[in-house]
């Protein structure tokens, strides 16, 4: 009876599965929680509240050594961390999608908290650190409120270079790349001045386009622009050249011209190459964007942290990395988001 | 549709060899085949004997060392819509979905709008109407060849090679497909010309069958199939004609790699 059972389903499992394909969807289970990790996530919700009142007490222990309207910035910004903490811990019972946020995040958090308090026992705690190439983090804080305007003025300036010179770059770059990929003509002119030319970093080029150019600002865009070209067309023209002969074969028996050829088959295939360009393209304009300022340009985050290195105001020196690191990684965040919806075809073929 | 007329006048192609420099291994040597408008001819052979890049050739994808190519009398000069091929490997193109890949043939042909609505029709066709909007890399191999199937059916090619295009398919699937396949010649009446290495396809499938010899490929027979459609792959007819095909094959076998020893 019971192996008649188990033959009878069997057979229907393979007559059935004749007609019916499946995917072979992501489990989504992975992220759901068991009983003993949940048991678990009840003390471990404490850990960054906890740490963030520690921070708490080392700051105000801390604090007594320094003026007050120096240190009373931070004190509201760990308080108000803890606070948030606290009410973060309390809504995730309700809130799901909070609650695999912090779990994600809990530990990420916790170390960030310590690290703070360790700065602070080191600078403002026991002055192990000579003043003033040192500030406290409840320094760097106040200097970043007090200076708010001019900072933000400098972040602007720098984002509308950092804007100008990619884009242009990449617009450049993705051109170049796909004719050199695509036609032979253009790789063998177009190949050797790319080798000859691509690999010198583009700040090497400061003096001359200090000397030729008619502003500073248009000399920095273009060397950012410069920085950026090089790899996005190196990689787009290996993406182009490597596109899978047999995708073009199946394109050309199905009526495709060459403009479909390019446009259609090559560059979508070269997408996952190209996007590799335009990350490399990223951290070189970074790095262009921030010389050119300290150099040439008279405004941007570049020049601040220069300017206030200057007048030895090493507080507004780590206020200006801070949001330059905040800055920068906010845009290389929403490239890496462009790239996984650009690319979401990848997904499952390679480590995502 | 009109169907087009096939010949190929000893053909003959070779590649350079991969271990030697500067010396050619001939694939295929005096192909002579003619295929009337509308007739449906199998090619089986062992393998490495060519049968690929014949079909390579007849598409306008390589060009041949000798002999000639002709469509309707004239000489095949590249790749055209009007000669469909499916690969071997179904080569879907990962970065669309199965929709926009069947679509491929009618947006390269730039008719996209005007024929939108026979998307459907091959997705139903094959049987793939549920993974509309599934990327390729989530598709089984035999499902990928399906679609591979359907976007070349789509542009109505008036001549349609297949090389094995049902090979990665069960058995159930594949007898389904067949009658399909068969369907669609018979609506349409396209020259077809293909490649399997499965007998009971031939004779089921085909009005002639070609066997090729051990590469270097040339015709070693040309069997007319007889048999009134529908076929039935039990009768004694069926059978008898699948054994001698398959003791022919068995000959082609030995006598080439006698030649070659
Ligand atoms: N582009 C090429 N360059 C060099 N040699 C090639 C090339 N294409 C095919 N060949 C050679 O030609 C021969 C025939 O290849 P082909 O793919 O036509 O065989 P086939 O009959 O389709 O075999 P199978 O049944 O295994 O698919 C093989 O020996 C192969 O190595
Ligand atoms: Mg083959």
């Amino acid at each position: 009876m019971l192996q008649g059972q188990k033959i009878s389903r069997q057979s229907q499992v393979t007559v059935g599965s004749v007609p019916s394909d499946h995917f072979r969807a992501d489990s989504a289970e992975r992220y759901a929680l068991s009983a003993q990790e949940r048991k678990h996530s009840t003390s471990a919700l404490l850990t960054v509240p906890v740490t963030a009142a520690l921070a708490l007490g080392i700051h105000l222990f801390a604090a007594k050594n320094e003026p007050p309207n120096e240190s009373r910035t931070y004190t509201i910004v760990l308080g108000s961390f803890f606070a948030g903490a606290i009410v973060a811990a309390v809504m995730q019972r309700w809130w799901p999608a909070l609650q695999t946020r912090m779990r994600r995040f809990r530990p990420l958090f916790t170390v960030g908290v310590l690290l703070l308090c360790v700065w602070e026992i080191i600078t403002s705690g026991f002055r192990m650190l000579p003043l003033p190439y040192f500030p406290s983090p409840a320094g760097v804080v106040q200097s970043m409120i007090n200076d708010r305007g001019l900072l933000f003025d400098s972040t602007w300036h720098s984002l509308v270079l950092l804007l100008s010179g990619y884009l242009l770059g990449v617009a450049a770059g993705l051109v170049t790349g796909v004719c050199i990929g695509w036609s032979s003509p253009a790789r063998y002119w177009g190949m050797p001045l790319l080798k000859v030319v691509g690999p010198i970093p583009a700040t090497a080029w400061i003096p001359l386009a200090m000397v030729i150019s008619p502003s500073a600002l248009i000399s920095a865009a273009a060397l950012i622009a410069l920085a950026v070209w090089f790899p996005v067309t190196m990689l787009t023209a290996s993406g182009i050249s490597n596109t899978r002969a047999s995708y073009l074969d199946v394109a050309r028996t199905l009526g495709a011209n060459a403009r479909y050829l390019v446009f259609r088959i090559a560059i979508p295939a070269a997408l996952p190459s190209i996007f590799v360009g335009l990350f490399m393209g990223l951290g070189a304009s970074f790095l262009t964007l921030v010389v050119a300022e300290s150099v040439g340009v008279k405004s941007g985050l570049g020049w601040y942290v220069s300017w206030a290195q200057g007048w030895a105001e090493y507080g507004k020196v780590y206020a200006a990395l801070v949001i330059m690191a905040a800055f920068f990684s906010t845009i290389m965040t929403l490239l890496f988001r462009l790239r996984d919806r650009v690319l979401v075809w990848q997904k499952g073929m390679i480590r995502w | 549709m009109v169907a087009s007329s096939l010949q190929l006048r000893d053909v003959g192609k070779s590649f350079p060899a991969p271990d030697q420099p500067l010396t050619y291994r001939t694939v295929l040597e005096t192909i002579s085949i003619s295929l009337e408008a509308g007739e449906l001819v199998s090619l089986v052979g062992p393998s490495g004997c060519g049968k690929s890049t014949l079909l390579r050739l007849i598409a306008g994808l390589d060009f041949p060392d000798s002999g000639e190519l002709l469509v309707d009398e004239e000489p095949i000069s590249g790749p055209s819509a009007e000669r469909g091929l499916v690969f071997q490997d179904p080569n879907l193109f990962p970065w669309l979905t199965v929709r926009r890949n069947i679509e491929a043939g009618l947006a390269a042909r730039g008719v996209l709008q005007q024929k939108r609505s026979e998307v459907k029709e091959f997705m139903r066709l094959v049987g793939l109407e549920a993974f509309a909007d599934a990327y390729p890399h989530h598709l089984s191999g035999g499902m990928a060849q399906r679609v591979a199937l359907a976007r070349a059916l789509i542009n109505h090619p008036k001549v349609l090679l297949l090389d094995e295009p049902l090979g990665a398919l069960d058995a159930f699937t594949r007898m389904r497909m067949q009658d399909e396949v068969l369907r669609l010649w018979q609506n349409r009446r396209t020259t077809m010309l293909l490649v399997t290495h499965d007998i009971d396809e031939a004779i089921y499938m085909s009005d002639r069958i070609i066997i090729l010899t051990q590469r270097p490929g040339t015709i070693e027979q040309i069997i007319p199939i007889a048999l009134d459609r529908p076929r039935d792959r039990s009768s004694s007819d069926f059978l008898s004609l699948r054994s001698e095909i398959l003791e022919l094959l068995h000959f082609a076998g030995n006598r080439s790699s006698q030649v070659t020893a």
